[in-house]
């Protein structure tokens, strides 16, 4: 069966595409938690910068912000290094996605952090704590909990994004059915495989996330 | 080369990335109502189908779902030689229905969510005063749903008008297919995907700032 013969194929699509994706959480949960910050920064430029950076890249389409990164990305090191340098479409994919995916956590986390009571941080400053261990000994471990909805939904929009870097050339599921389907004259067949993986990526997230939550919200008291 | 020699070509993109958003909207809400009333019906016959649809575009990518209809219906001879070809074998049409469904399964959630936070009070007294389901969904529950709903709904506009990009990849001149055109022919990259970015977040603006005056106009009471 022609189907069969693409199968491995297929796979080596669905673990690019899984690639991206977790480097893209990574990098995107970084430029998250600094996007927070940086809003709620006391430096009046930074904090300019950074609502600036998330409401351009929130309000233009996902595909503008992949091309602007690709190209814009050869163009920027070419100018840096003095000659033509080849972004790889993962890379490009990555920065990419992690930006956007940043750009929505950060309002995710603000959010969090919102949540947590004030009197915390000021019980740290009275026992002496440095404003960055407050951050990451009270302040962070706190806002998960609150955050974990909201970032697993961003996750789940990740995934899916994932298919247009497809659009740059990287060699993941979307770009893999899209070979598949024009040799054999099969779109549908290899579209609908191809939908039907994302679905099961997608369900398979949705039960972590489940788990995840549940973990998080054990110790959760009555008026939390 | 004169930047403005393009603002023809950029703003016939425009209207046809505007062009999708409305066809999709206008759709979608239709689709949504249809869907939301399986979502909130307890027979299982219109509550699975409603479901499983929403499950599907919730789960899967926007582009697997344009790439779906558009290549897809091409696989089928019997699709070919019926009369829905007329409409399937159009790009715009096809991005059109897909933008619709996503949105719509999208919507009848938002949709179902604003129902169910709708003061169980207010239908009481709908029963009370003895209404039928039809004409209590229609005059209360509805556009009571759609106030709850509407800062909501203003993200999902947006996401819309984000979703068109998608269509210059069936080889529609939406604004994003044409500024790829541009790009192929003046090499200018950088400068016409920002010009498209600025573009886009007008659109932007404007969406929100007719989402911020419907929220006013609602708010009277």
């Amino acid at each position: 069966m022609m189907v069969l013969e693409y199968f491995p194929q297929i796979i080596l699509g669905v673990w690019e595409t899984i690639k991206v994706a977790f480097f893209s959480l990574t990098l995107g949960l970084f430029f998250g938690l600094s996007g927070a910050l940086g809003e709620a920064s006391k430096i009046t430029w930074l904090r300019y910068v950074c609502i600036g950076l998330t409401s351009i890249i929130r309000g233009i389409p996902e595909l503008l912000v992949i091309f602007l990164v690709y190209f814009g990305g050869s163009i920027a090191l070419a100018v840096l290094f003095g000659h033509y340098v080849n972004v790889s479409p993962f890379l490009a994919g990555v920065v990419a996605l992690s930006l956007l995916f940043g750009a929505y956590a950060a309002q995710v986390f603000r959010g969090a952090f919102a949540v947590i009571p004030t009197g915390q941080a000021e019980a740290g400053r009275a026992l002496g704590l440095t404003r960055w261990q407050i951050f990451r000994l009270i302040e962070l471990p706190q806002a998960w909990r609150y955050a974990l909805p909201g970032i697993g939904n961003l996750w789940l929009i990740l995934l899916k994004d994932t298919s247009l870097v497809s659009l740059i050339g990287l060699s993941e599921l979307m770009n893999k059915s899209q070979l598949a389907a024009s040799t054999t004259h099969q779109p549908f067949t290899f579209y609908s495989i191809a939908a039907i993986i994302y679905l099961l990526l997608t369900s398979v997230s949705q039960l972590m996330l489940k788990y995840l939550a549940r973990r998080a919200t054990l110790y959760l008291s009555k008026q939390d | 080369m004169n930047p403005f020699d393009y603002l023809p070509q950029l703003l016939n993109g425009v209207i046809m990335t505007i062009g999708l958003m409305i066809g999709a909207l206008l759709l979608g809400i239709m689709l949504a109502l249809l869907l939301t009333l399986g979502l909130v019906s307890k027979k299982k016959i219109f509550h699975r189908p409603a479901n499983a649809l929403v499950f599907f575009v919730r789960g899967t990518p926007l582009l697997v779902q344009i790439f779906l209809i558009y290549y897809g219906s091409g696989q089928f001879e019997w699709l070919q030689n019926s009369p829905l070809w007329v409409v399937l074998k159009e790009p715009f049409f096809c991005a059109v229905i897909a933008l619709a469904i996503n949105t719509g399964a999208y919507t009848s959630v938002l949709l179902k969510g604003a129902i169910d936070a709708i003061p169980e009070g207010e239908i009481l007294a709908c029963q009370a005063l003895g209404m039928s389901t039809g004409l209590m969904m229609r005059r209360i529950m509805l556009p009571r749903a759609f106030r709850i709903m509407l800062s909501s709904y203003s993200n999902e506009v947006v996401i819309v008008l984000k979703g068109t990009s998608l269509a210059s990849t069936i080889t529609l001149l939406d604004l994003m297919g044409v500024t790829d055109q541009i790009i192929a022919n003046t090499y200018a990259t950088m400068e016409f995907l920002l010009v498209a970015g600025v573009i886009y977040l007008i659109l932007n603006g404007l969406i929100m700032l007719g989402f911020r005056y419907l929220e006013s106009k609602g708010q009277r009471y």
